[in-house]
């Protein structure tokens, strides 16, 4: 009897927690509506609601509504840009089942600069398309290298191996873009582009080409959150419960390389979105990826949204790079994960 | 246990002793032959080379046409400011090292040099500020950092571990600071932005690397007189205190002397990427096992900037700052090292 | 001959209080074993008689004076300190590291000398690693790499050893060796030797002198036959069992009873009894 009426309760418990599940997302897509207002009303010149309408519905007639209209697409990007870097982060996470992983921090981005360098350097290249296969393959290229380093040797990838790996690539590559970079005076961008991420200067003509690609990824990505359910209890215990592990992983790490190496391709190396979105999901929603994913990407747009209003608030009249800021908000909370853990985990 | 069985083990330890000692000075010396060489090459190389009896004369004093101003004033400077600066990093380096005792803790990678550097770019940059001035505030960001990184990765102590992450956090952000500074900087040229982030010895003077040298001679002599204690130390606090090490004092020097050498030398060369890093281990590589090698860790410092530079500036298509040539060679050792230390089952 | 008290000792880490109101003498010149469970404060109150650990009240008292007042060197010339888990840098041969033994003997001015020498020889003899001193100490077993701490301990020359858990992670061949070799040198240089042990039966075998330890508070000290009762053994430890004589040495030696598998010969009242 007792243990009829426990189930009852357990199962009431598991609604509960679902009903808190889905008002977590209503808050957290209201909260992606106003990031995404403020982003398209604040800036160097502050514009007003009837403006933005207007601009919105594609019309320049005041200055107001011309800003309106460049800061749409950027708004577009930052949403894109954040949702896939949110998402990859949480997917490298439960790939790698390590806390620190993301693509900055990873290597994963500098890779994928580094490649679109030496794409642009050496081969010439010059369309949108060819950068984003380059940065794609750059992406995972430095994504295996970083991987196959952190868990050599005994105690397979622990947080301090592999984030050591990934700074190690991330100097490697960046050395390597200086190098292929300072003797080439015509590379547009010059070296800072390639090292700090921005959303500044988005156009639809830009943000286009990436969408089949943000589109594959999003999809990979979330068709594994069951299987990074199971990997999550470890390989051994994931193949028990009847996971293919080797596909599992891969597939995920497949769909997380594509939204790095998309972004990147666009907005630079930006780092630690990926870090600090899937914690703070956690925090909300729990560690079923089934919730954790499409949350990291919602709440990774809006902190990529966020930083962009940070970074052109605090520097009026010019503005701060997108990736500054991130690295500014990820890094204390880089910091507060590694105080939380037991020295033996790490 | 008679005491016949002892002198003989007794003289068996001290003739090991003795051969080791031997081949130790053999190898300092050697690398102090590397190192006169290494200058001899900077200072005869250049557009126009000049020849090596030229090169004595002109450092005798004597005016050689066409070829004194560039020995005196540019090539001179650059090779005592590699020299020194290689010196300061490679020590800073291997007694920060030898405290965490992990070849990863070097200030490069937990980020006091980047905190050097951020301050000395906020005072050149946004202060306007020149000479020593610079130094002093580079000296205190790096303490700054230093005492932040402590205070951060403290918990019921502090594990090279969580201290080597928090370290990596950090520098990630004042990574991102100079970049910022820089991207402020009314006129940055490339050479100025290369300086910051990956450090050069490019338009060296003899006045700049003054403060260096007071620096290495200060904080370089403090260190070697205590490196009996900090022998001690590599073998754990609980050891150490046991053999009689005041702890607290001993720690709170070495560190501080360290990140003086680090923070001075970094306010004029930049953050000359990875020496400090790859030092220590290239030196006891050299050296062996046994005591830490102090001395060898600057020469070897001394040496990768020097040939680093020269690499640069000569032998490489562009004309690189020696940074990036020495973070080019020192990226490949660190992922190295995470291999090996993990193959022997250690922890990094 | 040193002596070792300890006056209403009080200690902890931060604000979390450890060690309450306990005094103990060392007795000189034999061996004392600490034991009690897990976390009730044996490493701690190690920790305070080495003074790695500044009590918040009370005091450690070594020849009559305060261990805090006693300079750090001087300190490490009379008692002598193997923690739990040593590091031994990598590369390091064995008879660097029991070199290093020698550290409080000598000054910023002082030379090696001959003296030193000889008692690094010494050392390495009496733990018999003579013959291992040129190897590299991370390429030891396990037990060989606690012989060699050992011996840098005893190259310290000190009259009193402090050492923490000195056979946890070694087999129980290598465990008898360690403790044989710490009776032997108690009996050849008298070294008053305290160790924390974990196996009660090996405790009671080797030591002299047993102090059990309960949540931070002594609870018995003496002779092993005084000490390792089941009295004690469930009151320190919370566990039934039987103490028997051990059949090779006379000492006592305890049985656990768990809930399953050892009761078939026992009635409730020998458990209870």
């Amino acid at each position: 009897m007792t243990a009829v009426s426990s189930t009852g309760s357990t199962l009431g418990a598991l609604q509960r927690s679902r009903r808190s599940h889905l008002a977590w997302l209503s808050v957290v897509l209201s909260v992606l509506a106003c990031a995404c207002l403020l982003s398209v009303s604040l800036g160097t010149r502050d514009v007003g609601w009837a403006d933005i309408f207007a601009g919105v519905t594609g019309s320049t007639e005041t200055i107001a509504q011309a800003v309106v209209v460049v800061r749409v697409p950027r708004t577009v990007l930052a949403v894109l840009a954040g949702a896939a870097l949110g998402l990859a982060g949480a997917v490298m996470q439960g790939v790698t089942r390590n806390p620190l992983a993301d693509p900055g921090i990873l290597g994963v981005n500098a890779g994928a600069a580094m490649a679109v360098v030496i794409g642009i350097a050496w081969f010439g290249m010059e369309t949108l398309d060819a950068f984003l296969w380059t940065a794609i393959l750059g992406a995972g290229l430095a994504a295996c290298f970083v991987y196959a380093i952190g868990s050599l040797g005994r105690g397979g990838a622990t947080p301090l191996k592999l984030a050591l790996a990934g700074a190690a690539t991330a100097i490697a590559s960046s050395s390597f873009t200086i190098a292929i970079i300072l003797p080439r005076n015509d590379i547009a961008g010059g070296v800072r582009s390639w090292q700090i991420g921005g959303i500044g200067g988005a156009s639809f003509d830009a943000i286009l080409p990436c969408l089949p690609f943000l589109v594959a990824g999003l999809i990979l990505c979330l068709l594994s959150a069951r299987g990074l359910n199971l990997l999550a209890l470890g390989d051994d215990a994931a193949a028990g419960l009847g996971a293919h592990v080797a596909w599992a992983r891969g597939g995920a790490a497949l769909g997380a390389v594509l939204l790095c190496g998309a972004t990147t391709a666009i907005c630079g190396p930006i780092g630690f979105v990926g870090l600090v979105v899937p914690h703070v999901c956690r925090l909300l929603v729990g560690a079923d990826h089934r919730w954790l994913l499409p949350f990291s990407a919602l709440t990774g747009a809006i902190l990529l949204i966020g930083a962009d209003v940070i970074g052109r608030i605090i520097a009026r009249p010019s503005e701060m790079d997108v990736g500054i800021v991130t690295a500014f908000i990820g890094a204390p909370v880089f910091i507060w994960i590694v105080r939380k853990r037991r020295v033996r985990d790490l | 246990m008679s005491s016949v069985a002892h002198t003989e083990t007794a003289a068996w330890i001290v003739a090991l002793r003795v051969a080791r000692r031997k081949a130790r000075l053999r190898l300092i010396a050697i690398m102090l032959g590397l190192v006169v060489t290494g200058v001899g090459l900077t200072l005869v190389t250049g557009p126009s080379m000049t020849t090596p009896s030229e090169l004595l004369r002109i450092l005798a004093g004597y005016d050689v046409p066409g070829a004194s101003f560039s020995v005196r004033e540019l090539r001179l400077p650059r090779a005592v400011l590699s020299i020194i600066a290689g010196m300061s990093f490679g020590l800073g380096g291997v007694i920060f090292q030898t405290l965490l005792r992990n070849p990863l803790a070097s200030p490069d990678i937990i980020g006091i040099s980047a905190g050097a550097s951020a301050a000395a770019v906020f005072a050149i940059v946004v202060l306007g500020w020149d000479g020593s001035a610079v130094s002093i505030l580079a000296v205190i960001a790096g303490m700054a950092v230093a005492l932040l990184i402590y205070l951060l990765a403290w918990r019921d102590g502090v594990a090279g571990a969580r201290l080597i992450l928090v370290g990596i956090g950090l520098s990630a952000m004042l990574d991102s600071m100079i970049a910022y500074v820089l991207s402020r900087a009314p006129a940055w040229t490339m050479q100025d932005a290369l300086r910051w982030l990956t450090g050069s010895v490019n338009g060296a003077t003899l006045a700049e690397a003054l403060p260096v040298l007071l620096s290495l001679t200060i904080f370089g002599g403090l260190l070697l007189a205590r490196r009996d204690n900090l022998e001690a130390m590599r073998l754990g606090d609980d050891t150490a205190a046991a053999l009689g090490v005041p702890l607290a004092r001993e720690k709170l020097l070495a560190v501080m002397a360290a990140v003086g050498l680090i923070a001075v030398a970094t306010a004029v060369s930049g953050p000359i990427a990875f020496v400090a890093f790859l030092s220590g281990p290239i030196a006891k590589r050299i050296t062996g096992p046994g005591r830490s090698p102090l001395i060898a860790a600057a020469l070897v410092g001394a040496l990768l900037v020097l040939l680093g530079d020269y690499t640069g500036q000569h032998l490489l298509a562009g004309r690189y700052p020696v940074g990036v040539v020495t973070g080019a060679l020192g990226a490949p050792y660190l992922i190295f090292l995470i291999i090996r230390s993990h193959r022997s089952g250690r922890e990094a | 001959m040193t002596t070792l008290n300890v006056e209403a000792l009080e200690a902890g880490y931060g604000s979390r209080t450890i060690l309450t109101d306990l005094d103990l003498a060392v007795p000189s010149g034999a061996i004392t074993a600490i034991v009690g469970a897990n976390a009730c404060g044996k490493s701690t109150l190690l920790r305070c008689l080495a003074r790695l650990l500044r009590p918040t009240a009370g005091q450690v008292v070594l020849d009559g004076r305060s261990v805090r007042h006693i300079p750090t060197r001087d300190l490490a010339r009379r008692l002598g300190l193997l923690p739990q888990s040593p590091i031994a840098p990598d590369g390091m041969t064995v008879a660097d590291l029991v070199s290093y033994g020698r550290h409080p003997h000598q000054g910023m001015l002082s030379r090696w000398t001959q003296h030193d020498d000889r008692a690094v020889a010494a050392a390495l003899e009496a733990t018999r690693t003579a013959d291992i001193a040129d190897r590299e100490v991370d390429q030891l077993s396990g037990g060989q790499r606690q012989r060699v701490w050992i011996a840098m301990a005893l190259a310290q020359e000190t009259d009193i050893l402090l050492l923490d858990e000195p056979t946890t992670f070694l087999d129980i061949a290598h465990q008898v060796e360690i403790l044989d070799l710490l009776v032997d040198l108690n009996q050849s240089r008298g070294t008053t030797i305290v160790m924390v042990l974990h196996d009660l039966n090996l405790a009671a075998r080797y030591a002299d002198h047993l102090v059990a330890i309960r949540c931070g508070r002594l609870h018995t000290a003496g002779s092993p036959e005084s000490v390792l009762t089941e009295r004690t053994v469930k009151e320190v430890f919370g566990v039934s069992c039987r103490v028997i004589p051990d059949p090779t040495s006379g000492k006592p030696m305890m049985l656990p009873l768990g809930r399953h598998r050892a009761g078939a010969g026992l009635s409730t009242e020998d458990t209870t009894s």
